[in-house]
């Protein structure tokens, strides 16, 4: 079996974990790591474009925390208890006000299983109306695959959200509105994303990839949607869920659209075409092979994902 | 049939608590047992023999997606056959599906989507009219497909339950096999997916019965379990012997009963 063990995996399930061995919490301290300051106040850390490994930790998502007058707000929180421990630890570097709020933006282990390191802050866990039931469903699966790949004691627990927004809610970090808007399914059917008043800054999570290849877990007709949606706001610049830490909104999407576009037209295409899911798995798309990083790990999946949605419409 | 069913679950949840073995060789006995143990629950002491020419298996030795795994089943002598069973082993209901054909049936090539949850060896049985079995094996890596819950609330996930598609993959022509594809909107709920509004885990309510005829006589009769994908899809080929129409039934664990008749030749498309 391939022994560097895949994030695709860990969502979706295509490699076993089970022949690894599982190690106690790591001897390695979680310490502080590096970050970004994006915009005054708002910091992130970039995740490095590489599956979910027992070396990484699964700190493979851009994460991080906003720093208002009275509170901090963590969004994400990071891919598992080893990478919230040292996401702590930072904030704890930076700033000695408390955590009020741990945005989980959506229910993808590389940002949600580093919630558990935040419990002794008690913080309010924030997340969309649907992540409950999505962490009640697959948390458990996801808990268990982190824990064979990681370690029981790095892999972290499953927290549920505390805040659940529908439709749209704001934060006051004191004197630092943050507006949260639950999304209509798109990337998965619980994405949540934040805007921050102060700086202009727009956080999609995982509404945005950029270079790193996007995964479709939730509806294709519904993530080029909620891109409108996102863009209606007007933000100039946004925090990727994955790639660099901060972009210029307009030509960082424009990627994600073209590759949402042409994974839509030629599904759609092969699907009207009487060509089968085991055949277009290994067509549709391929012409956007060069401009993603970890492009074969998630095309044949996404095309899974795109077909069995639009066969229907 | 539904018996059988019912006790190759109930093997399949005994079996799964089982330790894991620990070593490759260890493994390769464990998946030579545990075929041991089903075979002789489905198929009795009836003698299953090398299938090779006979009947084959195509899967993805790597599954893209494991709640989606798209299986192409092939006969070489298809109107030899009278019925094809697949094993999934590892799974909580590893007998996926056991399709009899009728006499109108071509029954050539049929394509499956089914759920894996666990590397497993998967089979292929061909029961000819003689009443002799063939079997074909592959194995395939993926894990979680029965585990991994659908993406999706249950509304959407029941919304337009039992409606249906018919996709004509060749040109209509009397008296000639015809390719088709069936899709029959049914989230085939495992019972491992929670509804999102009473946070109750919702039961397990799959598909378990199709019937396919046309103008009257039978084409196919499908038994199957939660091992099918959500939106089950059926590629099968069958002789229409002038226009007519291709009528669908399909029955789930629930007792509903879902028709649809689609007139051929299609004018839709």
């Amino acid at each position: 079996m391939n022994p560097i063990s895949s994030r695709r995996a860990l969502l979706f399930g295509g490699a076993c974990f089970c022949c690894l061995p599982a190690h106690g919490r790591a001897a390695a301290a979680a310490g502080p790591f590096a970050t970004e300051e994006v915009a005054p106040g708002i910091y992130i850390r970039r995740g490095v474009d590489q599956e979910a490994t027992r070396p990484n930790r699964d700190a493979i998502a851009n994460i991080g925390f906003i720093v208002g007058r009275n509170a901090v707000l963590v969004t994400d929180s990071g891919g598992s208890l080893a990478d919230g421990e040292r996401l702590r630890a930072t904030i704890r570097a930076t700033t000695d006000r408390p955590i009020r709020y741990v945005v989980i933006s959506h229910v993808h282990p590389d940002h949600s299983f580093g919630a558990a390191a935040f419990r002794e802050d008690a913080p309010v866990f924030v997340g969309h109306d649907r992540l409950a039931a999505a962490l009640a469903t697959r948390g458990e699966f996801y808990r268990r695959r982190l824990a064979a790949l990681l370690g029981a004691g790095r892999a972290g627990s499953v927290v549920m959200p505390t805040m659940e927004i529908k439709g749209s809610a704001e934060i006051d970090l004191g004197g630092r509105i943050i507006s949260l808007h639950a999304h209509g399914t798109a990337h998965t059917d619980c994405d949540l994303s934040l805007f921050d008043h102060q700086s202009g800054l727009l956080l999609p999570a995982d509404l945005l990839f950029v270079r790193r290849m996007p995964s479709l877990d939730g509806s294709l007709p519904g993530w080029l949607h909620e891109l409108d949606v996102l863009q209606a706001i007007g933000a100039a610049r946004a925090v990727p869920g994955h790639g660099p830490v901060a972009v210029d909104w307009a030509p960082a999407v424009a990627p994600l659209r073209r590759y949402l576009t042409v994974l839509r037209n030629e599904t759609e295409k092969a699907v009207a075409a009487g060509v089968g899911i085991e055949q277009a798995v290994r067509t549709v798309g391929r012409s956007e092979a060069g401009d993603w990083v970890l492009f074969d790990d998630y095309n044949g999946w996404n095309v899974t994902e795109a077909y069995q949605e639009l066969e229907w419409q | 049939m539904k018996k059988a069913l019912f006790a190759v679950a109930l093997l399949g949840l005994v079996t799964t608590l089982a330790p894991p073995p620990a070593r490759a060789s260890d493994a390769a006995t464990a998946r030579a047992r545990r075929w041991h143990a089903l075979s002789e629950t489905i198929f009795g002491k009836r003698p299953l023999l090398d299938g090779s020419g006979m009947v084959s298996l195509d899967a993805p030795y790597r599954a893209l997606d494991a709640a989606l795994v798209p299986i192409k089943i092939t006969l070489a002598e298809g109107r030899n056959v009278k019925s094809v069973y697949l094993i999934i082993d590892e799974n909580p209901a590893p007998l996926a599906a056991r399709i009899t054909f009728g006499p109108d049936a071509a029954p050539h090539e049929l394509k499956l989507r089914v759920r894996v949850n666990d590397y497993t060896d998967m089979q292929a049985v061909a029961e000819t009219a003689d009443g002799k079995l063939y079997m074909t094996r592959r194995f395939i890596k993926a894990s979680g497909g029965c585990s991994a819950p659908v993406g999706e609330d249950d509304a959407a996930a029941l919304a337009g339950i039992g409606r249906m598609k018919l996709n004509l993959l060749r040109p209509f022509t009397v008296n000639s096999p015809l390719e088709a594809q069936l899709l029959i909107r049914h989230p085939n709920f495992n019972g491992m997916q929670m509804n999102q509004l009473t946070r109750l885990y919702t039961p397990a309510r799959f598909i378990d019965k199709v019937d396919i005829t046309y103008n009257g006589s039978l084409v196919l009769h499908m038994d199957s379990d939660i091992s099918l994908s959500t939106n089950p899809a059926i590629t099968f080929g069958f002789v229409p012997h002038g226009p007519g129409t291709l009528e669908v039934v399909a029955h789930d664990s629930q007792g509903t009963v879902f028709r649809h008749g689609f007139a051929l030749p299609l004018t839709s498309d």
